[in-house]
């Protein structure tokens, strides 16, 4: 624990786990989905679902979509402002399970150049966060390192090369993580780094025969939604 | 972290250095920042604070309508001279009755250790500023003394309604803001751990039971009841009085005590006060 983070974090209420980790649920999001967001059909599930409209977790999710931090006075304005420039969407009852943690939910986002991701994630308490799944695929990471998962197939290899390519850049693995579907299946692999990962050596994973995907979590830019500036200097909040 | 209140009594002792800079020194040798660095990162955390106070408005009303104007009405008969408790102690429930307020209305607060507790630490330091003077680098070295508090606290035992009822929210609150207090008036580790002590003994047991399960009944006034007890509690430690009971092992206790109270006044929105008739008539309406 760090003494910043006992007096702390500046956030917009009214609840760290509801609030300001829906935000961040939302900010990771897009991080992830790299791109403006065009629209999002959300599941709520849990405390989320019981409590999360007296505690503005939908529009903390929107917020966080939008690219928003947890102490941005915008909050509370994030349906207006998403309606504004375009971005469609809608909120439901998700059903996740016995196991699921109670402050989840389940995210399908559409890109505006059509990129496509659907994420479920966790509020675990005091705005942390914790990545569940990614397309179906368990995750299970935080959001606070520059984050490396790539989807390939079940082949004997891959593992290697990624891990090979990441020294090859200097990039130093914090944990690191294998799940598949089965055997010859599907399988993920998630990376967390303490060092950003060039986006040449992304472009270069893409293109291995036997993976299907790359995703990364840069903490670097912020690609901050562009569609948002107009609306903004409009002074729809401070 | 540091995780006992003992251990920064004892380096107070061998190295002369007072309570905040242990913490702080602590935190960067930890964290790999710079202790200035670290300085303006607090005082920047001391503005959020004083602009969520400032940033009060008394139309405004939270989503479920349960919460909004009480600040006002207290600042109103605390200028009328009307206040039974006198100006100063009108000031702190005041301050935070507003920010808890401003925090249920999705404003920009400093959660302290947690945004349903938010009011307590500004609370104590701005009212008690405004009377003596204190500086602002002052005020930035008590957010230390009472981040350092927090921090026992929360590597003891927990800084969380979930996890251990509204001992573990206002009661961490109000032992931090008793200790700031303290600190700002020159009480050593010792007299800071006991005003802590004092602060958190009257709270122990409080449970965290909100009304449909939203950060406001009855969070908000429960912030007036924790700044309240912590000049309380910091004058007391002042005058002399001494908790019986080590410092730790008060926060060992709420440590015990939170482990054996029922989930259903953990943060659930089930039992106390969100479990009455009435509370239960409200969360009713609220999801409708």
């Amino acid at each position: 624990m760090n003494v910043m983070d006992v007096i702390g974090p500046v956030m917009v209420g009214p609840s760290s786990s509801h609030t300001a980790g829906a935000v961040r649920i939302g900010k990771v999001s897009r991080r992830l989905l790299g791109e403006n967001v065009a629209a999002a059909h959300i599941g709520l599930y849990g405390s989320f679902l019981a409590t999360g409209r007296g505690h503005g977790t939908d529009k903390a999710l929107i917020a966080g979509l939008l690219g928003m931090d947890v102490d941005d006075m915008g909050i509370p304005d994030a349906f207006d402002i998403a309606r504004t420039i375009g971005l469609d969407f809608d909120f439901y009852e998700a059903d996740l399970g016995d196991d699921a943690h109670p402050n989840s939910a389940k995210l399908e986002l559409t890109g505006v150049n059509d990129k496509r991701l659907e994420i479920v994630a966790s509020s675990i308490g005091g705005g942390r966060i914790v990545i569940q799944e990614l397309d179906h695929l368990t995750a299970n990471f935080s959001g606070d390192y520059p984050t490396l998962i790539v989807h390939n197939l079940d082949q004997p290899g891959h593992v290697s090369e990624v891990t090979s390519m990441l020294a090859h850049k200097l990039v130093n693995i914090a944990t690191m993580q294998l799940y598949r579907s089965g055997r010859g299946g599907h399988a993920v692999m998630v990376l967390e780094c303490d060092q950003e990962v060039p986006a040449g050596a992304l472009t270069w994973l893409k293109k291995l025969e036997g993976v299907e995907k790359v995703t990364y979590l840069s903490l670097l830019e912020d690609i901050a939604d562009d569609r948002i500036q107009t609306n903004r200097q409009g002074g729809t909040h401070d | 972290m540091i995780d006992a209140l003992k251990n920064i009594i004892e380096t107070e002792q061998k190295t002369g250095k007072p309570f905040w800079q242990i913490v702080q020194e602590d935190s960067c040798t930890e964290n790999a920042v710079d202790p200035e660095e670290s300085f303006e990162a607090m005082r920047a955390t001391l503005k959020a604070m004083t602009d969520s106070v400032a940033d009060y408005d008394a139309g405004r009303t939270s989503a479920s309508g349960l919460v909004g104007g009480e600040g006002a009405k207290i600042e109103k008969r605390r200028k009328a001279g009307k206040l039974i408790c006198g100006d100063l102690m009108g000031r702190v429930m005041e301050i935070a009755l507003k920010v808890g307020e401003s925090n249920a209305c999705m404003r920009r607060i400093v959660a302290a250790p947690t945004a349903g507790s938010c009011g307590v630490v500004p609370a104590v330091l701005i009212a008690v500023a405004e009377q003596a003077g204190f500086t602002e680098d002052d005020l930035v070295k008590a957010l230390y003394v009472a981040g350092g508090i927090g921090g026992v606290i929360g590597e003891r035992a927990f800084l969380a309604g979930a996890a251990g009822g509204c001992q573990a929210e206002i009661g961490a609150a109000s032992a931090m803001a008793a200790g700031a207090l303290t600190s700002l008036y020159g009480g050593d580790a010792a007299a800071i751990a006991n005003a802590a002590a004092l602060a958190l003994k009257g709270l122990l047991g409080l449970s965290c039971d909100p009304v449909a399960g939203l950060v406001e009944v009855p969070c908000v006034k429960r912030n007036a009841l924790g700044a309240v007890n912590a000049v309380i509690s910091a004058d007391m430690t002042l005058a002399g009085v001494k908790s019986q009971i080590p410092p730790d092992e008060v926060i060992d206790a709420m440590r015990t005590i939170g482990k054996n109270m029922d989930p259903d006044i953990k943060e659930t929105g089930i039992g106390g006060l969100a479990g009455t008739e009435t509370g239960k008539a409200i969360s009713q309406k609220i999801k409708l």
